[in-house]
């Protein structure tokens, strides 16, 4: 049996050009959403954290409609972003441990090839879900049909961004000890920009001068990232195995 | 064939091994042997790649492994100490995902058949964290079935392992050598494989 299942490996290990890498990047990806959906508190984890830090503003500073308009953007973005943070530390800490990572650098397939799988699962686990809550949290601000949208728009565009960017923090600081407080350390200077950017889209939309160009340059900065991202990833998990 | 020259390894500020070489040819097995830390694992993992060696070279067919890359990566297989299995999937989905990854496509009945093959018939839809220990390494070890590389590099394949176990590993890996594969690997226990030139490198302090 050894011999005849052998005979009809090679198509399929031949074929690892094109098709084959994508099919090793769709594994990635579908293994860690399905063990996100056999440990469903780590997601629901950032998604409730985002949500009641969100809503403890409104609470706090009380019912002034044009205070809360204007701290808007910038609470919903940054509550997004400890989110975001909340979960970058177990990005590769499983895989670490259990000696998954071991066998992703050795696999065949180029290992930024797999970083992205795993990030493009992070996103849609932990990113995905706040920039659909986002519109619901942001009518406790008062805000604008118009300016949900933008916001949400901010969102889709900042939130793979925090993810790409995060991986290489969490990349970074696996197997250190307290590695949770350097990931934050790390991490959180570089998530400026996306800041910047994306919570200056929804203020221009408020008011009034136009949310492309803050935009434009969020989608650039993902871009960019999508391609330097896993680079540096890589590097950094090789390091860490060494 | 994989050859090793002069290979040094330095862990914190401790030399483990150091003018250490060997050559490996097709139908070759080297068994690696020595106490507990003398750099047993340290040397396998240099030899797939994982961590490059403080002095020296290790050659496949001729050329620097550093130099190959994905070349080089499919022809290793490697089982180390941990049996990279997801605690929460289950084995046919650990051996599922575990396949995709070294870029062969296993079906749901291929799989279900190598895991019966394994001694785990009927376990399949259970997720790995019911499983014993022995029957997580034999999840792991099932790698070996469809592995198409010519080179197994096997850190204590052995633990665990009950002894019809034991002597069906011997067998695979026997068979393996015979086809033309190479095999490196450590053992605590004296494992009698039918076939096969072995070699022994002893690592000493």
């Amino acid at each position: 049996m050894r011999h005849s299942l052998a005979a009809n490996l090679p198509a399929s290990a031949a074929e690892h050009g094109g098709l084959g890498a994508m099919r090793v990047l769709v594994a990635v990806i579908r293994r860690d959403l399905l063990l996100a959906l056999r440990r469903k508190s780590e997601v629901l984890t950032s998604l409730f954290f985002f949500v009641i830090v969100v809503s403890l503003f409104p609470l706090g500073i009380g019912p002034e409609m044009a205070l809360l308009r204007i701290i808007a953007p910038g609470v919903l973005w940054v509550a997004a972003l400890l989110a975001a943070m909340l979960s970058l530390q177990r990005l590769f800490a499983a895989d670490y441990a259990d000696g998954t990572l071991e066998q992703m650098v050795l696999s065949p397939a180029p290992l930024g090839l797999l970083v992205m799988g795993k990030v493009a699962a992070h996103w849609l686990v932990t990113g995905l879900p706040l920039v659909l809550i986002a519109p619901l949290l942001g009518l406790q601000y008062d805000l604008a049909p118009q300016a949900l949208g933008i916001l949400m728009l901010s969102l889709l565009i900042g939130t793979p961004l925090l993810s790409l960017i995060g991986a290489i923090g969490a990349a970074l600081t696996l197997g250190v000890r307290g590695g949770g407080v350097l990931l934050s350390l790390l991490t959180l200077p570089l998530y400026i920009p996306a800041l910047i950017f994306g919570a200056g889209a929804v203020e221009a939309d408020i008011s009034g001068l136009g949310a492309v160009g803050h935009l434009s340059l969020l989608a650039a900065l993902l871009a960019l990232s999508v391609f330097f991202a896993p680079w540096a990833t890589t590097a950094s998990l090789r390091i860490a195995l060494e | 064939m994989l050859t090793a020259i002069d290979l040094a390894c330095v862990r914190g500020d401790r030399r483990l091994f150091a003018h250490l070489g060997f050559t490996l040819e097709s139908g070759g097995r080297l068994h690696v042997t020595g106490e507990n830390g003398s750099g047993k694992t340290s040397l396998l993992r240099m030899l797939c790649g994982l961590s490059p060696p403080e002095a020296g070279e290790i050659r496949w067919h001729g050329e620097t492994i550093a130099r190959q890359g994905d070349e080089y990566r499919k022809a290793v297989l490697y089982l180390g100490h941990h049996n990279a299995l997801k605690e929460e999937l289950t084995a046919l989905e650990n051996l599922r995902t575990t396949a995709a990854l070294s870029g062969v496509a296993v079906e749901d009945a291929e799989g279900v058949e190598l895991l019966g093959r394994v001694g785990l018939a009927g376990r399949e839809e259970l997720p790995v964290r019911f499983l014993s220990q022995g029957q997580k390494r034999r999840v792991a070890l099932s790698r070996l079935l469809w592995s198409t590389s010519p080179l197994w590099v096997l850190d204590e394949p052995f633990v665990a392992l009950d002894s019809a176990a034991v002597s069906w590993l011997a067998d695979i890996v026997g068979a393996h050598l015979s086809g033309g594969g190479m095999a490196v690997l450590t053992s605590h226990q004296e494992v009698e494989i039918p076939a096969g030139r072995a070699q022994t490198l002893r690592l000493s302090q």
